[in-house]
């Protein structure tokens, strides 16, 4: 890493796994769960939060030292609002059908609280450049486990990855349908994605015995 | 009756937390006690009962396509600002839990030491834009119903965190293993409790109203769907036609 010191990529690759923002934090589940049913949603929704986090944390940082901490909440709320609405109109002009699927849960990027947190804990505080590898690790330490909750729950649920039909298919019993497989449909609803999140979290804290809370 | 409906369709069918799974960060942070968890369960409960109408009213009167034009004039009906909804909804929001938080800290100090940093996060409480987003994109049509969907989703949110907060205080004597203790038994408890949730989702479809009625409002929506459909037919159509280009 030529690019980046030591103390710098610490920032990225420490919300990967040790601190990431859904398991450890506790931050930005909301819009988390809900839309993790298919791994394309998935991505668009990774791609989103990295770019509102992006460019959201530098603002912040940049405009640390001039805004009231009293009214900070609503400065924060409104750059983060503009950011999205960036993000809802051009998803709308050029992927109009998956902006379709994705409904208010775009518009529920701005009440992440991911977001919000990494603001109050780190942009205000921290300069230009700290904040914005800040946000790209959070944002991808989220994207790692929506993407990895949204591939268990699309493959298992509906056979398929990105919409191919990775294990062959179900009407016609070809592939892994040919030995009797069913999809588990239960995969796709909602309660699923907590319980997968849960195991994720279970997996994750038996590896890393420090990360054990007392209850 | 639909304001009936809705009231229990919006607590049980609809719960913010286990079918839509809103305002999550706040309900797996607070609920350790349950004593916290009522203080916070309420706040939400008055924040959407009053920002669902407000944001409607704002929805109607100056966020749809056109809707700047009933009042002000036909020169302004061509005007479409609803790209502008979601600044607009979360200044309301801001604003009114600034409110709240003043009227707490006045008249109950107890309750405002407990919530502490809470109850500026309601703020970012998914929950509370998702009851305005919600609200705009089931196209709810009146006033009076757009305030009992507040109030319902309110109820349900509050049902949720107080369940949880109980359960997790039961659970502390519970020989769960280590690794998923705290976050990681919260969210299986959940996902568990959102199961047992999903089956009020046949409460509302039961047969009292007269077969007549249904079968129009089955050719009523039939005829709605096939609109619909047409709609998504031309848009795609549109799409590709501009892809293309």
């Amino acid at each position: 890493m030529g690019l980046l010191s030591k103390k710098d990529s610490k920032l990225i690759l420490d919300p990967l796994a040790d601190n990431n923002p859904i398991t450890i934090q506790v931050l930005g589940i909301c819009s988390a769960l809900a839309i993790t049913a298919q791994l394309k949603a998935s991505i668009v929704m990774t791609i989103s939060v990295i770019f509102v986090m992006g460019v959201g944390n530098v603002v912040m940082s940049l405009i640390r030292n001039i805004i009231p901490s009293k009214i900070r909440i609503i400065v924060q709320l409104t750059v983060v609002a503009s950011l999205v609405i960036i993000v809802d109109q051009v998803l709308k002009a050029y992927s109009y059908q998956l902006s379709k699927e994705l409904g208010a849960f775009i518009g529920l990027i701005i009440t992440n609280c991911i977001i919000m947190g990494r603001f109050e804990a780190f942009a205000l505080g921290n300069g230009v450049w700290r904040s914005f590898l800040d946000g790209i690790g959070n944002a991808l330490g989220y994207g790692i486990i929506l993407i990895i909750v949204g591939f268990f729950r699309e493959l298992l649920g509906s056979g398929t990855l990105l919409g191919y039909k990775v294990l062959g298919d179900p009407i016609e019993k070809t592939g892994l349908y040919a030995t009797g497989y069913e999809n588990n449909g239960f995969m796709l609803l909602a309660p699923m994605a907590l319980i997968v999140v849960g195991i994720i979290i279970w997996v994750q804290r038996s590896k890393n015995p420090a990360l054990v809370e007392d209850h | 009756m639909e304001h009936i409906e809705l009231f229990f369709k919006s607590i049980f069918i609809d719960n913010m937390v286990f079918a839509t799974f809103l305002g999550m960060c706040s309900y797996l942070a607070v609920s350790k006690k349950v004593s916290t968890a009522v203080g916070l369960g309420a706040a939400v409960i008055f924040v959407l009962l009053v920002t669902v109408p407000l944001n409607w009213l704002l929805d109607q009167y100056i966020l749809q396509p056109g809707a700047l034009g009933r009042w002000l004039g036909e020169e302004y009906a061509s005007y479409d600002l609803s790209f502008l909804s979601f600044i607009m909804f979360i200044a309301t929001i801001a604003t009114m839990v600034q409110l709240v938080e003043i009227v707490v800290e006045k008249f109950s100090p107890s309750l405002y030491n407990s919530l502490g940093i809470f109850l500026p996060l309601i703020a970012v409480n998914c929950a509370i834009l998702g009851g305005s987003l919600f609200m705009q994109s089931r196209e709810i049509p009146t006033l009076g119903l757009a305030t009992t969907y507040g109030l319902g989703s309110g109820i349900g949110w509050f049902l949720a965190i107080l369940a949880i907060a109980a359960i997790r205080e039961k659970i502390r004597y519970s020989n769960v293993p280590p690794a998923l203790r705290g976050l990681g038994i919260t969210f299986i408890i959940t996902g568990l409790m959102a199961i047992g949730f999903m089956s009020f989702g046949g409460m509302l479809t039961g047969g009292d109203e007269e077969p007549k009625q249904e079968e129009k409002k089955a050719a009523v929506i039939e005829e709605k769907v096939e609109e619909i459909e047409k709609e998504n037919a031309k848009e795609i159509a549109d799409n590709t036609i501009k892809a293309v280009e």
